[in-house]
């Protein structure tokens, strides 16, 4: 089983291949750099690297979002007409499964997020096994602190915008918040690999971004509509 | 070898997607656009972010279509192009990097195409070009004269000093209270009317080949506004004809002006106001007794389509025009510069 795993969700771009089960190559950065301009540079450099041809694929692994709107897509476009044009399947899998991936081994519950502005996220709760145990959302951090405090149980929160948010999150979950070291607040696309081989394959023509928000203007013509 | 060369082609800088087939540079063998025009309706224009979500979802299912309508495989293409700019940003990202997909999944080269070389070149599917020639380029985003002295060299000889043309029939549109898009509503509604009104025509300096509508646009408003004051009825119909006939004056009578003093050949129509009844009339009036052949595509490549991308990219990918796996997105791409790559290469 090959797989190619793509990421441009985010900041982070992830590239990995996954060769007969075995990690043969990942290459992860987060820098504020166009997706578009390096994602294929680095495709080919890790197809190279790890002397893979296209042809000896079986499966492209993407990160769904939620995330940059373009990000998504840029990967989503590229992973599609991969599939398509080497036949093989595509899976979609969330962005924040990916990134809750990190804490595989904390005996707790995961909460991924990503910012969304204006003092919200993008976010959802995952046991160890990567269960999920409160869907995933765009809401306002305050709101979801106030739910995931509730289950009074100790929760990794696992975020490239931690920073952002840390205080907000001690100050509400006081000795429960726990926080990971900066080597696992980024999502890893070997991850998206492996959680792509347990997931059964996307519909290829259908599969989009979860974008977990409508465009703006779409909201305030719905609002207009409302009033 | 083989004497059939395929090229693939997509388009997605606006409001369709596109993609299409093309054999030996001018046969079209798919064609297949999916419009998105009914999404953007309620917005009374083109909204990027959602034009951007429908490629997403179209693009595979318009891929998988062309090579169905032409009976071939990914693998019998030469090469594979795509519109790079100008456009939206995020439209045209989809169809970038699907195309580099496509490319690198099959290894074959990629060609990055403007898309306003791509809307010159549709005339070149019925008509074999013949330099130099003259292109009178009117769309949305554009107004412009461009002489071209052999194939993919442009040089842009007048251009919009304000609003493109089709922007000038958006907001006359939006003010008579037609539905988007308003371009083929003003014509439909010129039709029925008589161009009573006698609105300005830019014609700028004596030697100048530029375009301005700015003046006009505010003329409409202000007899509009005057009529209303006054209290009497003007027939939009009337305006509609009066408008027309005003922009059409001067995209014609520039155009052949330009025609004659640079002694072109051909005088190509180009973009979406290409598809204009009133200025494919006055056009064909202008030119029916000179030398000078005119060029109008067929309406259905008037509009956004890979077809064209497809005839514009063979050109380039037999002059060497090649791009890397590092090819992004160029809303603001220059037709000039874009010409030039051949050479450089
Ligand atoms: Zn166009």
């Amino acid at each position: 089983m090959n797989i190619l795993a793509i990421d441009t969700s985010n900041y982070v771009l992830g590239v990995a291949v996954i060769k007969n089960h075995e990690v043969a190559g990942e290459w992860v950065t987060n820098v504020k750099k166009n997706h578009s301009v390096r994602l294929m540079p680095a495709i080919d450099q890790m197809m190279k690297e790890t002397e893979t041809s296209p042809e000896e694929l079986d499966l492209i692994a993407v990160a769904q979002g939620p995330g940059s709107f373009t990000g998504v897509r840029i990967g989503m476009a590229t992973a599609k007409s991969m599939a398509y044009a080497l036949d093989i399947p595509v899976t979609g899998i969330s962005s924040l499964e990916v990134l809750a991936r990190q804490g595989t081994f904390f005996e707790g519950l995961i909460c991924p997020f990503f910012d969304a502005r204006r003092g919200r996220v993008y976010t959802g709760l995952y046991d160890g096994k990567m269960n999920v145990v409160m869907e995933e959302e765009n809401i306002d951090m305050d709101t979801w602190l106030e739910k995931v405090e509730a289950m009074k149980q100790p929760i990794l929160f696992i975020s490239q915008d931690l920073a952002l948010f840390r205080e907000r999150i001690e100050a509400k979950m006081g000795d429960n918040a726990v926080f990971p070291t900066a080597a696992h607040q980024y999502a890893r696309p070997s991850y998206l690999a492996l959680a792509a081989m347990k997931t059964p394959a996307s519909a290829m023509h259908t599969l989009s971004p979860n974008y977990l928000r409508l465009p703006e203007a779409e909201q305030k013509w719905l609002n207009r509509q409302e009033k | 070898m083989n004497n059939e060369h395929y090229l693939l082609a997509i388009e997605t800088s606006c409001d369709e997607t596109a993609v299409a087939i093309i054999k030996n540079e001018t046969e079209l063998v798919a064609n297949v656009v999916a419009s998105q025009i009914e999404s953007h309706k309620r917005f009374g224009g083109v909204v990027p972010e959602i034009a951007s979500r429908h490629h997403i979802e179209q693009i595979t299912i318009t891929l998988e279509e062309a090579l169905h309508q032409a009976d071939l495989t990914l693998d019998d293409m030469e090469a594979i192009c795509v519109t790079e700019g100008p456009g939206l940003v995020g439209a045209l990202l989809v169809g970038v990097n699907a195309a580099k997909g496509l490319a690198f999944s099959k290894q074959k080269p990629l060609v990055g195409v403007h898309h306003i070389a791509g809307h010159i070149y549709a005339s070149r599917l019925d008509n074999e070009f013949r330099f130099p020639l003259l292109s009178l380029v009117v769309s949305g985003g554009h107004t412009e004269l461009v002489l071209m002295r052999g194939h993919n060299d442009f040089e842009v000889i007048g251009e919009t000093r304000d609003d493109a043309a089709g922007e000038a029939y958006d907001k006359v549109a939006r003010l008579l209270k037609l539905p988007y898009p308003g371009g083929p509503e003003i014509d439909k509604l010129a039709r029925e009317g008589e161009a009573t009104i006698d609105f300005p025509r830019a014609w700028l300096e004596e030697d100048s080949f530029d375009f301005s509508f700015s003046g006009l646009k505010s003329a409409v408003i202000n007899r509009l506004h005057n009529a209303s004051q006054k209290g009497e009825t003007l027939k939009p119909e009337d305006v509609a004809a009066s408008f027309q006939e005003s922009v059409v004056d001067v995209l014609s009578t520039k155009a052949k002006k330009a025609a004659e003093t640079y002694g072109v050949h051909q005088l190509v129509v180009a973009g979406g106001v290409a598809a204009n009844s009133g200025l494919r009339q006055a056009l064909e009036e202008t030119f029916e007794n000179t030398d000078i052949e005119l060029l109008i595509p067929p309406l259905k490549y008037c509009t956004d389509n890979a077809a064209m991308i497809a005839a514009a990219g063979a050109v380039a990918y037999r002059q060497g025009h090649r791009a890397s796996w590092d090819l992004n997105a160029h809303p603001g791409l220059d037709l000039e510069k874009y010409g030039k790559r051949g050479a450089v290469l």
